[in-house]
């Protein structure tokens, strides 16, 4: 991967640009998974945890937990989300007015663009 | 026989003066020697050693070795070396003084012998880390450098006053184990828990960290808080509360960490979550669960460190953190996201990386001695940490959408410093009796057995399978630039909201109370101004015009006695006439 400063047009094509790449990887997971639960049949697992009886108990667990952390997560935004200048507007002395409801994705990168530069850029070089 | 008895954080000390007068090439030779040179002495320090000497009727011992606290000096000298690598392009005098000190406050707490010893290293910790996240010279993170420092001086005044009732009820000061039991003890804790970021008292954690410098974040993620899990594992093993505050640490900060969007705030929280595992294992207490404690936290060191500098690599180039405004950073920072994957997979305990062959030591403890639930909610904790800093860091920073950022690979001594952390944690998990050799305890314990290998395995894939899932069904809570209240709220908004009005309202009655009070001394002062030396009544008058009042006065004097005389003449010529009559009747009888 050298010379990518050039034009967006000309850029070369990464590996995940391909959809067709990133459908190999998640068939790759399935196929993955899949083999995972047929060891079961192949390899004795120890039992120290009466739950552990269970056929497929960590794959389950495992994906149902993961399931309940995201979805309880997203409920918790519901009433934890806050503006990204929450604290900032009270307790910045030098706070710009905040900026409007950033509809289009270009004014948005812009105004992040400029906030980097006002306060959240590295120091060193 | 003098040098192995050499404090380990002397050359620390030595080394940020000797950085502190010097410039370019040479300060960068002190700065990577010194851990190295400090590092090799410790080597040659045999478990046992102590320097000591009388202070106050009290037995200060500087040094004290043995081998939990030989461990945590290995680590700190193999992560001192690694943070000043990775910092070696930084051209600034603070950080790289504060570092050094930083790095050597930090092994001389873990050789205290004596609690008045680690007091000091305790303070000398927050002064000196402080600077590392002031060091970014933004508003931001001067004011939660501000709280930072209040909160860990305050951890090192309770450790005071927990220290002077110690003393008193022990008549000693020595460093061994406490245990929870009287008030003194639970002052101790209390101290070690803001410094070990015990649920409540966390926030510090999640609110300072992702504010330092790229660099900072890295040496600040190594030491305050494996310091306090020290501290916890010396004085408190086998304390039941730690293994409920544990579990409570592990799982609470992944959701939180599911929804951040600053990355760095993401490693902050799973970082938490990490701590929880090794606090259930001090809790649990069993040779086999305190040598998980301790071998996860030499492990996480690594990893997570790895983790905050792929992070501070991506931040140093692109000037940007959070998962909103990151993503397609793969095409431009190939290796960087490599070595951010392999940092990932650790945390995550896959097999043959390092989390694996440390927490499963934690969770086997629990299993073995009857902690079933903690070890269900363990489970879950490690299925949410691979979902939150496994996939999530790297995906949102380095694949996701792309941001049509393009950048290049950041300096060579970035990458070289996540190297070798990355081929530690691999070397770590491929071949764990390196590791475990250095372990306080003999267990004799294995992690690569079939049922451990093939359970984690399928653990981790199907949560990832999940996050596959929920993505493909678009139920995954995108990344939205925010800001998600935590306990911070309370000290940052709730306190300032309610103690405004009420200082407002306070300042108002003590307005009008010294107004009242003002205007009665204002009285009091007006009287007394005219008896005073130079008020109207006590005046010093000319004798001149005194001589014309007094002949004044005379002269009214004068007056009315002749106003007066003649009444008397009138009244006197009236009774003479009578008293003349008198006789002339009489002789007319």
């Amino acid at each position: 991967m050298a010379n990518h400063e050039s034009n967006n047009n000309s850029e070369k094509k990464y590996l995940f640009d391909n959809p067709k790449n990133v459908k190999r990887i998640l068939y790759g997971l399935y196929v993955c998974c899949a083999v995972l639960v047929l060891l079961e049949f192949v390899i004795h697992r120890h039992i120290y945890h009466s739950w552990e009886d269970l056929f497929a108990f960590y794959p389950i667990y495992g994906f149902i937990g993961c399931v309940l952390l995201v979805l309880v997560a997203k409920w918790m935004r519901t009433f934890l989300m806050r503006d990204e200048d929450y604290y900032d507007k009270l307790e910045k002395k030098q706070h710009p007015a905040p900026a409007k409801s950033e509809s289009t994705a270009d004014a948005d990168s812009e105004s992040n663009q400029a906030e980097q530069k006002q306060g959240g850029n590295h120091v060193d070089g | 026989m003098w040098m192995a008895e050499l404090p380990a954080f002397v050359p620390f000390f030595i080394g940020a003066l000797i950085a502190l007068v010097t410039k370019g090439k040479l300060r960068q030779a002190v700065l990577l020697l010194t851990p190295v040179l400090s590092g090799l002495h410790l080597l040659t320090v045999p478990a046992g050693t102590i320097l000591s000497f009388n202070f106050l009727n009290f037995q200060l011992e500087v040094f004290e070795v043995d081998k939990l606290s030989l461990l945590f000096g290995y680590i700190f000298h193999i992560a001192a070396f690694i943070c000043m690598l990775f910092a070696l392009h930084v051209k600034d005098t603070l950080q790289q003084v504060s570092g050094l000190l930083y790095a050597g406050s930090a092994v001389g707490a873990v050789f205290a012998g004596d609690l008045l010893t680690l007091f000091v290293f305790w303070e000398l910790l927050a002064v000196t880390s402080v600077f590392l996240i002031w060091a970014r010279r933004t508003e931001r993170a001067y004011l939660a450098g501000l709280r930072y420092l209040i909160i860990q001086v305050l951890s090192g005044v309770i450790l005071l006053a927990g220290i002077i009732f110690y003393a008193h009820v022990h008549q000693s000061i020595d460093f061994e184990f406490i245990g929870l039991n009287d008030t003194a003890s639970w002052l101790i804790f209390i101290a070690f828990g803001i410094k070990c970021a015990f649920p409540m008292l966390h926030n510090w954690v999640t609110d300072a960290y992702p504010e330092a410098t790229p660099t900072g974040t890295v040496f600040l993620s190594a030491f305050t808080t494996k310091v306090a899990v020290y501290a916890l594992a010396r004085a408190y093993p086998g304390t039941e509360l730690l293994v409920y505050i544990g579990v409570i640490m592990a799982c609470f900060p992944i959701f939180f960490a599911v929804i951040e969007n600053d990355l760095r705030r993401v490693l902050a929280y799973s970082m938490i979550n990490q701590i929880g595992f090794m606090v259930v294992g001090i809790g649990i207490g069993t040779a086999l669960a305190v040598n998980g404690a301790v071998s996860h936290a030499f492990n996480d060191i690594l990893f997570k460190g790895l983790l905050f500098m792929s992070m501070g690599a991506v931040l140093h180039m692109t000037g940007k953190i959070d998962g909103s405004r990151l993503g397609g950073l793969y095409k431009t920072m190939p290796k960087t996201a490599i070595l951010c994957m392999v940092g990932a997979a650790s945390i995550s305990a896959f097999p043959l990386f390092s989390g694996f062959v440390s927490k499963s030591m934690v969770m086997s403890a629990a299993l073995n001695n009857g902690y079933g639930w903690a070890w269900l909610l363990l489970l879950f904790s490690a299925a949410g940490v691979f979902h939150h800093a496994g996939i999530k860091i790297p995906y949102f920073a380095f694949f996701a959408h792309d941001s049509g950022i393009r950048t290049t690979e950041p300096p060579k001594n970035m990458l070289f410093a996540m190297t070798i952390a990355a081929v530690l944690c691999i070397a770590i998990g491929v071949y764990p009796q390196a590791l475990y050799s250095l372990l306080p305890f003999d267990t004799g314990y294995n992690p690569y057995d079939a049922t451990h290998v093939l359970t984690q395995t399928q653990l981790l894939f199907f949560s990832a399978l999940a996050f596959v899932w929920l993505n493909l069904k678009k139920m995954y809570p995108p990344e939205l630039p925010s800001v998600n209240l935590d306990i911070d709220w309370f000290y940052r908004r709730l306190f300032p909201a309610i103690l405004t009005p009420f200082f407002n309202m306070f300042w108002a009655i003590d307005r009008a109370v010294r107004g009242v009070f003002m205007r009665g001394v204002n009285g009091v002062l007006g009287i007394i101004s005219r008896h005073e030396p130079d008020g109207i009544l006590s005046r010093t008058q000319l004798s001149g015009s005194m001589v014309i009042w007094v002949s004044m006065l005379l002269a009214v004097f004068l007056l009315l006695t002749l106003i007066e005389l003649k009444q008397s003449f009138l009244f006197l010529g009236i009774h003479l006439q009578s008293l003349l009559d008198i006789p002339s009747q009489l002789w007319c009888r």
